[in-house]
């Protein structure tokens, strides 16, 4: 009981967090701080969620619902297993983190803290909502409401392409979206005709949709799987990614590729794999592909940017091609570390966007060719980075390391071909990873954007870099304690996930195992084989 | 097929044992204070830096004096800590081996890790530009990071999976990395460290599958569990496990064809290359092979692979090294040649696994000397490793001077110091094979006795003796070179050293010390009979053949004055090994310039082709081509069109449903 009021303050918190805000123009001070509040009051929320969670107890927990539409049989249902709590926790997390990492940025003119921060909450309530909705239409209304809120922060907030980079976005979520609509109204015909009355609640589909004809399925299927691999994103279905990424302010950015995506792979392992099962086996074999070119494609596109922000996105596309993978492998272990890759994803690459983000606040430009040498000035900064990066190309010790290897580790037995061309793009993630920090914080110092500090490339005649770094060094200041802040808490989940990640996983593997049951599939590898 | 003594099950830890984790946890401490501590423990942490290894050290000592208390059935040990990666069938615990194999190497890498870290108290006591004191910081980022590699190394060596091996693997990796780049402003050095370490990850890959392939088969990726069932493997699975681990550790030690990163390596601090590039992490992959034994013994195809490629190696490498002209460079492909040696006596199987160990040993001792004597020089030299810019340098560094050519007696094989006993006993091991193996194997061997002796002999000359060819030079930096002796912070070590290169190798081959230490872990040394040479013969040709190489030197470099630059009209041998016998070439051509051509052409077609492609679908789909380029203007509208036609498409689908 006190469990589905839990569940309904997480929804709710951030949404009057939202209003409240709204209403605080005057100041933009009071603003960021009441959002900042909103949001850990949220997070204490989600810390007793997690303690009211049983990993043992039922298939969702913490559940409530309410009629909604009664004609068509649509409830305000929802409820969490372990797979929406750890996606519910890594929002909660990334939140503050996002407040506090954009709370020196400069708005555009005209723009208020109250319009930013506001919008940025509301997007966390909507989010919540999609993770915890088990109405299949009030998932499909809150998938596309998500896109309002993003919509207006990367097309009011963002960068000089932001308008084209926001309508490119949401022009792809909403073909997906529509896309989808178009199976979620099958799925009320097929279980209709079932059932006799149509119904939206997502376990009674599972039980009903599930025993349909392959090929139903497999309509059915490839209407939400378009949707959720254009959010994933998915090669070729990717490309609005890095216009997006590029053009959102950082913080918003960090949401986007953090938590907004992950809709797409939540929805691969929610509503694909236990509605169409036998369209989930059968069709995997294309999915696989579209991952293993999404791991390759992505890390290639990578090594190759220019601008880092378009570099973070691009590593992006590689790791969701890893997280298809682990979700299409059909094994617990690949599953299970491919959930627990969605979290850490949000963790690691929304640390590197923090990270780019600082240095793009002290050079004021994207392009990795303007910097060069920046570990001389920016010694803490440039450790931050190295952590972000080593989270990102999966070293052992960090949280990606775990997910990336039980990936690899479970897809193996059953799709041996696709993990050894996956595990290519471990070098791969090396390389790009290295190859950015050496130009942009190794070398020399160079760059226009460096050296454009010290008065242009022309006023630094002096060519000892000592003199230089000397010139620079009041100019270009280290970490803040705001900065330090930011990151702090992302570097100890870093390490502590890599080191401990149980508890995580103890909540995911038991619904990674009744996901896997659903789909009728046991795992190759069983205990003491 | 052969059976062999099979390795021993574990025991649980117990006394002194059920503490192992401090091993670990001590470096690591002290890596975390030094980075997270910042600018506050400049002033004494290089002494924290010493002190936690020292301690580590002691800690291992204890541990070995009590395991060598236990009846030798009982000194494999098991120490669980937590479980690491739990995942229904698939359960990675975090663990420690604690046995006489992983306490040999804790004994290796605390000992000779406490000398470097005390050596580099003063290597790193002036910064790049020559100043003392100035500013502590860099020292202080020195030490973590050498705190941060002792840790990691044994984690590598102490873990008891394959998993935790991983751990390691990578992490020492992080830290070779990290020290490559310890200067790096400097774009070489920048450079080398990028390289190493995708190098590594090459062979990382490797060990990673072959961890996949453990787990498919035997649902485990722990020891004991490997170990005791690896017989249940079919033998192409057997096969391909040894050489994808195989891959590792070539990737991790050097060796053909994942060898170009360690002569680059070299860009890192000498202590850097003492430590982890000569005695310890370079030598991983003779670990890794040697843990493996249960494995290796399978696969008869297999160990032969790991044998040609050690050959192969310890060939390139001593070829190579005759022809450069940095010191430092010449050290680091002997310990590719040497490195080649272990892997060809642990390629042997039951025969070589102690000797690769055996030789570990000694070289960690007399190469971490050779390299903290090089790093001497270039201390007293401004930092020039140029040896053409050296000469009659005996006089001035004494100390260096004689410690130097005790590492160089024992690393040529002078008889009865420590490289005579454990390379002698790998080439006689080589030689024993079977048929044409004996020959090929033992000759490959023996011929790179002799190189080593000349490049080395060619290496001493140009150094210490003959004329003095820095008078009147500036370096690079416009400073004159005065060369002087080191402080006693940086000769101590070279004497501790000193001594383990002379007595070592007796200490540890006398009665079958180690050899008989080492069977618990890795079986019983099959001595091969017959073969193509006796064993008897083979340490009168080894020295022959180092006399003639040491002769050769003489004649070429000794007898004649040495031009102050390399001249530039060479045979072909001489210009095929400056160039690394093609090595990097060849990874240029087959992989740097077509992967940079592919992700020039990806970025093209992704910016043109697939997003042109989608963008037109989209656009087509939203009913008007043009709104795109409109967007700058138009969007709310388009916007609010886009959420009307899916609100009436939603309502019309909807009642739909409702009426029919």
């Amino acid at each position: 009981m006190s469990g589905s009021v839990l569940l309904l303050a997480l929804l709710f918190l951030p949404l009057l967090g939202a209003l409240v805000v709204a209403f605080l123009r005057s100041d933009d001070r009071v603003a960021k701080g009441v959002a900042l509040g909103f949001s850990i009051a949220e997070l204490a929320l989600v810390i007793a969620a997690w303690a009211a969670y049983d990993p043992a107890g039922d298939r969702i927990q913490l559940s409530s619902s309410a009629e909604w539409i009664p004609q068509f049989g649509v409830h305000f249902a929802v409820g969490v297993d372990g797979i929406a709590l750890v996606m519910i926790a890594l929002i909660g997390i990334l939140v503050p983190i996002v407040i506090g990492g954009s709370w020196n940025d400069r708005l555009p003119e005209e723009r208020t803290a109250a319009g930013f921060y506001s919008l940025i909450l509301l997007m966390q309530a909507l989010m919540v909502g999609v993770f915890a909705a088990t109405d299949v239409l009030l998932f499909y209304v809150l998938f596309e409401a998500v896109l309002v809120p993003m919509y207006f922060l990367i097309g009011r907030f963002g960068g000089a392409r932001r308008q084209y980079a926001a309508v490119k976005f949401f022009l792809y979520s909403l073909l997906g979206g529509l896309i989808m609509l178009a199976s979620v109204i099958g799925v009320y015909v097929v279980s209709g005709n079932q059932l006799g009355s149509g119904t939206f609640d997502w376990e009674t589909l599972v039980a009903t949709v599930s025993t349909a004809d392959t090929s139903t399925q497999i309509w059915l299927f490839l209407g939400f799987f378009i949707a959720f691999a254009i959010k994933a994103p998915l090669v070729p279905l990717h490309t609005w990614l890095p216009d997006a990424g590029a053009e959102a302010p950082i913080g918003v950015g960090v949401l986007l590729v953090g938590v907004l995506d992950k809709i797409g792979t939540y929805g691969f392992l929610r509503y694909c794999l236990p509605m169409f099962p036998d369209a989930s086996r059968e069709l995997a074999p294309l999915v696989l592909v579209l991952a293993v070119a999404g791991v390759i494609y992505g890390a290639l596109l990578a090594v190759g940017q220019d601008d880092m922000k378009r570099f973070v996105s691009y590593t992006s596309v590689a790791h969701f091609g890893f997280i298809a993978l682990g979700v299409f492998a059909f094994t617990s272990q690949a599953q299970a570390g491919a959930v627990l890759y969605m979290v850490n994803h949000g963790i690691a690459t929304g640390m590197l966007f923090l990270v780019v983000g600082m240095v793009i606040a002290r050079g004021g430009s994207r392009n990795i060719s303007d910097y060069g040498g920046l570990a001389k000035l920016t010694p803490v900064l440039a450790g931050m980075f190295v952590v972000a990066g080593l989270a990102s190309l999966a070293l052992p010790g960090t949280n990606s390391f775990v997910s990336e290897f039980l990936v690899l580790i479970g897809a193996f037995p059953t799709q041996p071909v696709f993990t050894v061309i996956a595990a290519v793009g471990m070098i791969l993630a090396a390389l790009y990873v290295l190859w950015v920090y050496q130009r942009v914080m190794q070398g020399p110092l160079r760059g226009n954007a460096v050296l454009g500090l010290a008065g242009g490339p022309g006023a630094a005649g002096d060519p000892s870099s000592e003199g230089l770094a000397a010139r620079l060094a009041s100019k270009v200041p280290d970490l803040s304690r705001r900065e330090l802040a930011v990151l702090a808490p992302l570097v100890a989940l870093v390490l502590f996930l890599g080191v401990y990640p149980q508890p995580v996983l103890d909540v995911i593997t038991p619904s990674v195992d009744a996901t896997l049951t659903e789909l009728g599939v046991t795992d190759p590898v069983q205990e003491g084989n | 097929m052969e059976t062999f003594l099979a390795v021993q099950e574990p025991l649980a830890a117990s006394g002194v044992a059920e503490y192992g984790w401090l091993l670990i946890a001590l470096p690591l401490f002290g890596a975390a204070v030094l980075l997270l501590g910042g600018r506050r423990t400049n002033a004494w942490g290089h002494l924290l830096g010493c002190a936690t290894v020292i301690a580590a050290f002691v800690y291992g000592l204890a541990l070995f004096l009590s395991m060598t208390g236990m009846p030798a059935d009982e000194r494999v040990r098991e120490l669980h800590l937590f479980d690491w990666i739990p995942v229904n069938a698939l359960n990675v615990e975090f663990g420690l081996r604690i046995d006489p194999l992983s306490m040999v190497f804790v004994l290796l890498i605390t000992g000779v890790g406490a000398l470097i870290h005390i050596y580099s108290v003063g290597y790193m006591s002036h910064d790049q530009a020559g100043r003392t004191g100035a500013d502590n910081t860099e020292r202080r980022r020195f030490f973590a990071y050498l705190n941060l590699f002792v840790g990691a190394m044994l984690i590598l060596v102490l873990g008891n999976s394959f998993v935790t091996l991983y751990l390691g693997w990578e992490g020492v990796g992080l830290a070779s990395y990290l020290l490559i780049a310890f200067w790096q402003h400097r774009p070489a050095a920048a450079t080398a460290a990028k390289k190493a370490f995708l190098m590594n990850r090459v062979g990382d890959v490797g060990l990673a599958l072959a961890i996949f392939l453990m787990f498919a088969e035997l649902g485990t990726t722990q020891y004991t569990e490997v170990f005791a069932r690896a017989g249940e493997m079919p033998t192409g699975v057997l096969l391909a496990i040894a050489l994808l681990l195989l891959l590792g550790a070539c990737g991790k030690s050097g060796q053909f064809p994942l060898q170009a990163w360690l002569p680059d390596a070299m860009e890192g601090p000498t202590p850097v290359s003492a430590l982890i590039h000569a005695a310890t992490m370079v030598t991983a992959g003779v670990y890794l092979i040697a843990r493996s034994n249960p494995i290796y013994n399978l696969t008869e195809d297999g160990r032969l692979v790991v044998t040609i490629i050690g050959a192969l190696t310890l060939l390139i490498g001593a070829i190579i090294g005759c022809a450069y002209d940095d010191i430092k460079k010449v050290l680091a492909y002997s310990t590719v040649s040497q490195i080649g040696y272990m892997i060809l006596a642990v390629g042997l199987g039951p025969a070589g696994y102690a000797l690769g160990i055996f030789h570990l040993l000694t070289h960690g001792f007399f190469k971490a000397g050779l390299f903290l004597g090089a790093g001497s020089v270039m201390h007293g030299m401004n930092d020039e490793v140029n040896m053409r810019r050296f000469g009659g340098l005996a006089k001035h560094m004494p100390i260096t001077f004689v410690t130097f050519g005790l590492g160089y007696l024992a690393l040529i094989g002078f008889p009865f110091l420590s490289g005579y006993f454990s390379k002698d006993e790998i080439v006689a091991a080589a030689f024993a094979q079977e048929g044409w193996r004996g020959w090929v194997f033992g000759g490959a061997a023996a011929l790179g006795a002799a190189l080593t002796a000349f490049y080395m002999t060619r290496l001493m000359l140009m150094t210490f003796f003959g004329e003095k060819r820095w008078k009147g030079q500036k370096s690079a930096d416009g400073r004159e070179y005065h060369p002087h002796e080191s402080p006693a912070s940086m000769t101590v070590p070279m004497i501790v050293l000193a001594f383990g290169s002379v007595f070592g190798g007796v200490l540890l081959y006398s009665g079958d010390r180690l050899l008989g230490w080492l069977e618990p872990s890795l079986g019983a040394v099959a001595h091969a009979e017959g073969g193509a040479l006796p064993h008897s013969v083979i340490p009168f040709l080894v020295v022959g053949l180092s006399a003639v190489g040491v002769l050769l030197a003489w004649l070429l470099v000794g007898r004649r004055p040495v031009p102050a630059t390399a001249p530039a009209q060479v045979s072909f041998p001489v210009r095929a090994a400056r160039a690394d016998l093609y090595g990097n070439a060849l990874n240029e051509t087959l992989f740097a310039r077509p992967g940079t051509w592919l992700t020039r052409a990806l970025v093209y077609v992704d910016n043109r082709g697939v997003d042109g492609l989608v963008n037109g679908i989209a656009a087509l789909l939203g009913g008007s081509s043009g709104r795109l380029r409109r967007a700058q203007t138009g969007f709310v509208r388009s916007y609010a069109l886009s959420i009307l036609g899916g609100a009436v498409l939603l309502t019309a689908a909807l009642l739909m449903v409702r009426f029919t």
